[in-house]
């Protein structure tokens, strides 16, 4: 089924300078395994060394979190929009 | 990651971005720069003389310090807040070109902790602010491997902001 995937503006150096990247997907994980298996630079922003998403990723379907849904395996359908949104964080301290 | 990033921004942001160190102090604030990253096209040539800004702060976007449980030593932006950021700036016409926040009694240096939950490509601003009043600021980016910080040169200019 084909989706697309929005690519936020910090991101697009590693995913060939694109804004969305069109691709078929049945749930949000496999949405987000293909666009980073295609631009395998996306990795390392979006995953954790042992695959979760990292904590300042937040992923969102046609407007929707996906942590308020099946998370990663939430179902997509044709033509749905899948949005990566960051959220911020620091501090002046360890 | 080039060793030569600069960020340009007016005297007034600034001062804007160390007052807002000061207002919540002890806290830290923090908020989102609004501007362009290569505002001059590619073929314009080196023959105009002047140095033009590859990446450029045009407004501030000040934002609440999400962080109720420790706010004197982090700071959180929610994606909601990033995309209100995102949305001035569109209306402006220009984009989130990177982030400001202080840090209360500490230098103004990335912490392990913003590097951890750094993205890569945005400018991130820091204000020291010793004992209520600002003092050092500098800018940061984050290598493409995640691993470091590098200074980014911030080039205080005259011009007014749009
Ligand atoms: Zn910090």
């Amino acid at each position: 089924m084909p989706v697309k995937v929005m690519i936020p503006t910090p991101l697009r150096a590693y995913a060939g300078k694109r804004e969305a990247v069109e691709l078929d997907a049945a749930t949000v994980g496999e949405a987000l395994g293909r666009l980073t298996s295609e631009f395998s630079e996306l990795r390392k922003h979006l995953f954790t060394d042992d695959g979760k998403l990292r904590s300042f990723v937040n992923v969102y379907i046609n407007d929707e979190d996906i942590r308020y849904l099946a998370k990663e395996n939430t179902r997509t359908k044709d033509g749905d929009t899948i949005s990566i949104i960051p959220s911020i964080a620091g501090g002046c301290c360890s | 990651m080039s060793g030569e990033a600069q960020l340009w921004i007016s005297m007034q942001l600034a001062e804007q971005i160390r007052r807002h160190g000061a207002e919540t102090y002890p806290h830290e604030c923090c908020g989102a720069l609004l501007g362009r990253d290569n505002p001059v096209s590619a073929h314009s040539s080196s023959d105009e003389g002047a140095e033009k800004p590859q990446r450029e702060v045009l407004a501030l976007f000040p934002l609440v310090n999400r962080r109720d449980d420790s706010p004197r030593n982090r700071f959180s932006v929610t994606s909601g807040d990033v995309r209100a950021a995102e949305k001035e700036a569109a209306r402006q016409g220009i984009d989130v070109i990177g982030w400001y926040h202080s840090h209360p009694d500490h230098p103004a240096r990335p912490s392990e902790y913003d590097r951890e939950h750094a993205w890569p490509w945005y400018s991130y601003v820091i204000v020291s602010v010793a004992a209520g009043a600002p003092t050092e600021i500098t800018s940061w980016r984050l290598a493409d491997d995640r691993a470091e910080f590098s200074a980014e040169e911030i080039a205080i200019c005259q011009r007014a902001s749009v």
